[in-house]
């Protein structure tokens, strides 16, 4: 009860924070805005996606435009911790410390969620693809992806808060780490682009993507305590 | 479950950073009323002792009991009798003074609409509750954060320069208000480098110099002749 209390306080004020500041969720559309922008600018001809491998382009680039906007988000979430070193703060809580990653990463994935809310259609309309066609699966395959990414980004971004190269080695650790993510949500979402749509490949990769979740939101919760300590 | 605790200690602590010895082999203990000044020049290891007994940095080598528990074995519930102002203020500046402190008031446990109200009172800024924090003095967020570390009456109240920003009326106002609390039974410790501040304050000084504890000694007359003498040898300055 405490956890889940405390999780939710997290996320709330950084909710909060967001609906006063909304610094990071500009930053993170525009961002993902322009990613696809420029992608269609090199792809999209006279209005139409290229013909070839089209399924597997718009797979790309979304999960590309959703990667590059969480790991920008992920390094500004936290440079708002280091400001004033409120992590301290946080970890000096009477409650289980892992709450905190909890709360943090809860906030994560919202943040992306909402990214996701205009990539999805804007990759749709750009590129043709019938993301709309398949909306459960797109959206698990999405929030599968998305939970994935932001555990590890999560961990890793509070890890390296105290490291002055933190910027630089954030995606150095955590894209090698999420490789699996992307690849499982590229793949997953292709199969479902393709004509006709292969369902049971798309569901193959969607449990892909819920296993490294389990694996890896454990192994978080198991070492955020000790990696936090100094 | 809330760990009461009469005693803090330290016994053979010590803490590196790489090859960097922060703090080596410091014992050390403070009982409730104590008003425990940390003190030595700076770099002497007194944040690194603040963040051990706080539970951000964990020894590398001795313990610490809070009581008869250790950290490790309660956690949260030793946190829970722990108030801490750090040099960094610990305040959310895009939120307002309210919402930082009702957040942290949650975050306790506290019945935010009883506890914020009178944080705020006593912080003096009662008419400024729903401005950015970023809009604050220096003065102004110490006092905030300060009443952020005490709102949930902590046992060990831990103070990391805490005057830093202060007009004479605020370094008074809360001069009274650890005497008060020590008073009431906690146990305070502060570190500092400015004598001034904590000669008159501290029942004890326990002075640090490159990671060591070089005296632990009742407070007195004379602090700052004694701090004189332990730090530079009698010929430096007092002030570090």
């Amino acid at each position: 009860m405490v956890f889940l209390r405390t999780a939710l306080l997290v996320l709330r004020k950084d909710v909060a924070i967001e609906v006063r500041s909304r610094e990071i969720l500009y930053t993170t559309l525009f961002f993902a805005v322009s990613c696809v922008l420029i992608f269609s600018f090199a792809f999209v001809r006279e209005g139409a996606p290229p013909q070839e491998a089209a399924a597997d382009v718009a797979a790309g680039i979304l999960w590309i435009a959703v990667a590059f906007s969480g790991t920008l988000a992920l390094g500004r979430t936290f440079e708002r911790e280091r400001y004033g070193e409120t992590l301290k703060a946080l970890l000096l809580a009477p409650a289980p410390r892992p709450a905190i990653y909890v709360g943090k990463l809860l906030g994560m994935v919202l943040l992306m969620t909402v990214a996701e809310l205009v990539l999805v259609p804007m990759v749709a309309l750009l590129f043709q693809a019938a993301l709309f066609a398949r909306p459960l699966l797109v959206s698990a395959l999405l929030f599968a992806g998305t939970v994935g990414f932001a555990a590890v980004g999560t961990l890793f971004a509070a890890m390296l808060i105290r490291a002055r190269t933190r910027d630089v080695m954030l995606p150095i650790l955590l894209y090698p780490i999420t490789i699996p993510v992307i690849i499982a949500g590229v793949r997953g979402t292709s199969a479902l682009l393709t004509v006709p749509p292969d369902e049971a490949m798309a569901t193959m990769w969607l449990g892909v993507l819920t296993s490294f979740d389990v694996v890896f939101v454990t192994l978080a919760l198991w070492t955020f305590e000790p990696l936090m300590t100094e | 479950m809330i760990v009461d605790f009469d005693r803090v200690e330290l016994a053979d602590v010590s803490r590196h950073f790489g090859r960097r010895r922060a703090v080596t082999r410091v014992s050390l203990a403070a009982t409730r009323g104590d008003i425990l000044g940390l003190l030595g020049p700076n770099g002497a290891g007194k944040s690194t002792l603040i963040g051990l007994l706080a539970t951000l940095v964990a020894a590398t080598s001795g313990s610490i009991r809070y009581g008869d528990r250790t950290a490790a074995a309660a956690g949260p519930d030793i946190r829970r009798g722990i108030g801490l102002l750090a040099h960094e203020l610990h305040l959310y500046p895009e939120l307002t003074a309210r919402q930082n402190l009702d957040f942290f008031a949650r975050l306790y446990g506290l019945d935010a609409r009883a506890a914020v109200p009178a944080a705020l009172e006593s912080a003096g800024l009662a008419d400024r509750a729903d401005d950015d924090v970023s809009a604050f003095s220096r003065g102004m967020r110490q006092r905030l954060a300060l009443e952020r570390s005490l709102m949930h009456q902590p046992r060990l109240v831990l103070l990391d320069e805490p005057f830093t920003g202060l007009d004479d009326r605020a370094v008074t106002l809360v001069t009274d208000r650890l005497r008060r609390i020590a008073a009431a039974g906690a146990i305070v410790i502060v570190a500092t480098h400015d004598l001034d501040l904590a000669d008159g304050l501290v029942t004890r000084m326990a002075v640090v110099r490159d990671g060591r504890l070089i005296a632990d000694e009742p407070s007195g007359a004379g602090l700052r002749n004694r701090y004189r003498t332990l730090v530079t040898g009698g010929g430096g300055a007092a002030r570090a």
